[in-house]
């Protein structure tokens, strides 16, 4: 089998600028060629790649578990595109400004043939750094679309002074702390600053989580919040994986992004897992280096999550 | 390997695809591949009906290919020098296809479906999700459609509603059996549903590992193979009950997924092949089993496979773009 195909998830309220990204990223030098999953059809018009028109058909899996939403037509979509392998480097999908980023994202996890030909890259979501305030009061999708996000591009800043901007900034990182932001004008950023991200290698995102957790004083928005915890020594995995299946069992709903990297007892390979509301998946990864601490990293994305009652039970996880 | 008796891999020729195989059968004597980067092989012979674009969906029924593509074009083939243009969507792809009695064909885009008939009239009908699966009743002009929640039956001639089939999930695939009492889809939880069209019951087929992509109906329409499990997992539908309360039949079991399966045209054996591009032949009377094709994970998955009119030969095709043809002895 080849190597899975990076898809990146293009999400943001209407007007962001997600379509000038996307026109941007298409556009550049790069030597890509890229499927190109749109919503509104005919608004990008670029030869060299192949741009395919979605639906957004969300679908309940059958499951028993109401939160697994999966995106059908995506499903439908990629399996098409893997009929003509070879054609192109990478898949951008792009969503309505309204969509909820999750049912795509699971569409990754939850649909077996997807996950064995594509991998998501990352959750890009552009902000528009003039409307962001209005729109967190008026639109709850606002919100989803920064918690889920790997990277926010804070559009639009040439339109706020700098105070404004780093209030904004702020607000985001009250919902998202997470999240890699790149301040923009008209979208344009650098293309490895949106592609290629392999967000799902956590390290990055939790290894500079600490930092801007410190100089950053978080103001916790009050419905959607992200928390990290750092645990050094092992972990038990007979005690924490039962917690974990359990814990998203019961707050699926509510979480909607969760991720770590873990140090199991005994265990010569680092245990990477990363989670959708109920979805789950992880698995052994490459082994821990000799300079390297071995600690567990995870990070919790959602709403009223009670986090004194997860340090707790993770804290009991412990060897 | 040693050859040994119960061995064809000797009496199997190679052809030339290099694409994925969307679908492998005959044109008359000839050998026939469409594949998805949008070429046709007849007999050894290159066309484009689509031009660059790809073949996403195709079906045949021995004299002609109906492929479409993700140019939205629905294309008849007889050969390489004669094609048709049934239907243009400008852009939008085809996504499901089906070929029926007196050379009916349907095709559907997103939740638009239509169907034509042999006079060449066209009806649309546009279905409450988009349409997964496309399959012709065996008489009349009616065609079944799978979509979200379940089955839709319409008769394109007619002006009533369709009559609808209702069971919750994302359906896939559909089929009916030979004698029309039946209605099998495939779905997204890796399980078959069944109605028996008399009565409206409700059959559950479960327990496959991943999704069964691949049926193939019995010459005498007794049985119907399935794909999607470590072997051919085949229903028995010849009592009024159909499956209902029976187990399946299992062939050829093997460490390895079955991704196709196709019923021999005039005998109860049927070819199932396999994720790793395995081909096996089985009998069904006794589990009889013959190696075609040995395991090649690199060659990738059977994607497709087709006999000829009377069963002398089959060919087959693979997701990486390799495809051969059987002769039997």
């Amino acid at each position: 089998m080849s190597d899975k195909i990076p898809v990146t998830v293009l999400t943001g309220y209407l007007g962001a600028g997600k379509t000038t990204l996307l026109n941007r990223i298409l556009t550049e030098p790069h030597g890509k060629k890229f499927a190109v999953i749109v919503n509104e059809f005919g608004e990008v018009g670029i030869d060299n790649d192949l741009v395919v028109g979605a639906d957004e058909e969300v679908f309940e899996m059958n499951n028993g578990c109401i939160c697994c939403t999966v995106r059908g037509d995506l499903i439908r979509i990629i399996e098409g595109l893997m009929k003509r392998k070879g054609k192109f480097d990478a898949i951008i999908v792009e969503t309505t400004g309204l969509a909820d980023p999750a049912p795509v994202a699971q569409t990754f996890f939850v649909d077996e043939d997807v996950a064995a030909r594509a991998k998501l890259d990352a959750v890009v979501t552009v902000v528009d750094a003039k409307w962001l305030n209005d729109q967190l009061k008026d639109a709850p999708e606002v919100k989803n679309q920064i918690a889920f996000a790997d990277v926010i591009i804070l559009n639009k800043s040439d339109l706020v002074t700098p105070d404004e901007l780093n209030d904004v900034e702020k607000k985001i990182r009250a919902i998202n702390a997470y999240a890699t932001i790149t301040r923009t004008t008209r979208a344009a950023v650098p293309l490895d600053a949106v592609l290629g991200k392999n967000a799902f290698d956590l390290e990055r995102i939790l290894d500079i989580a600490p930092e801007f957790l410190e100089d950053v004083h978080v103001h916790h928005d009050d419905t959607v919040q992200s928390f990290s915890l750092t645990l050094p020594g092992d972990i038990d995995p007979e005690k924490f994986m039962p917690w974990i299946s359990d814990f998203t069992q019961k707050e699926g709903p509510n979480i909607l992004r969760c991720k770590g990297i873990l140090s199991f007892k005994d265990e010569p390979k680092r245990f990477v897992f990363q989670g959708v509301h109920m979805i789950l998946d992880g698995d052994l990864q490459r082994d821990w280096r000799a300079d390297e601490v071995r600690q567990s990293k995870m990070v919790f994305i959602g709403h009223k999550l009670n986090r004194a009652a997860i340090e707790k039970a993770v804290e009991a996880c412990r060897v | 390997m040693t050859e040994t008796s119960e061995s064809l891999t000797k009496r199997v020729e190679p052809l030339q695809a290099g694409a994925h195989v969307i679908l492998a059968s005959f044109l008359g004597d000839e050998p026939a591949l469409a594949l998805g980067d949008g070429a046709m092989f007849i007999g050894g012979v290159q066309c484009q009906p689509h031009g660059i674009h790809a073949i996403l969906v195709a079906a045949s029924d021995g004299t002609k290919i109906i492929s479409g593509g993700d140019d939205g074009k629905v294309i008849s083939t007889q050969n390489p020098n004669t094609s048709e243009l049934i239907s243009d969507q400008k852009g939008k792809w085809i996504d499901a296809l089906a070929l029926g009695p007196s050379n009916a064909i349907a095709w559907s885009t997103g939740k638009l479906v239509l169907a034509r008939d042999s006079k060449g009239v066209v009806k649309t009908w546009s279905a409450p999700t988009t349409a997964q699966g496309l399959s012709f009743a065996p008489k009349g002009y009616r065609l079944a459609i799978s979509h979200y929640n379940g089955a839709s039956l319409w008769f394109p001639n007619t002006e009533g509603t369709p009559e609808f089939r209702e069971w919750k999930g994302s359906h896939l695939d559909i089929t009916v059996s030979p004698d029309g009492r039946f209605l099998v889809t495939s779905m997204q939880e890796n399980t078959l549903h069944g109605w028996r069209l008399a009565d409206g019951k409700d059959m559950r087929m479960s327990g496959y590992p991943s999704k069964s992509r691949s049926f193939s109906w019995s010459h005498d329409g007794n049985w119907l193979a399935t794909s999607g499990a470590d072997a051919a997992i085949i229903w028995p539908f010849k009592d009024k009950d159909g499956p209902m309360g029976k187990a399946p039949r299992e062939c050829g079991v093997r460490h390895a997924k079955v991704s196709s399966v196709a019923f021999h045209p005039r005998a109860l054996v049927v070819a199932i092949g396999y994720e790793d591009s395995c081909i096996l032949l089985c009998r069904l009377n006794d589990g009889a089993e013959l190696l075609v094709r040995p395991a090649m994970p690199a060659e990738g998955k059977i994607t497709s496979m087709g006999w000829d009119r009377v069963g002398a030969r089959m060919i087959f095709g693979t997701e990486e773009g390799a495809a051969g043809v059987l002769t039997l002895p």
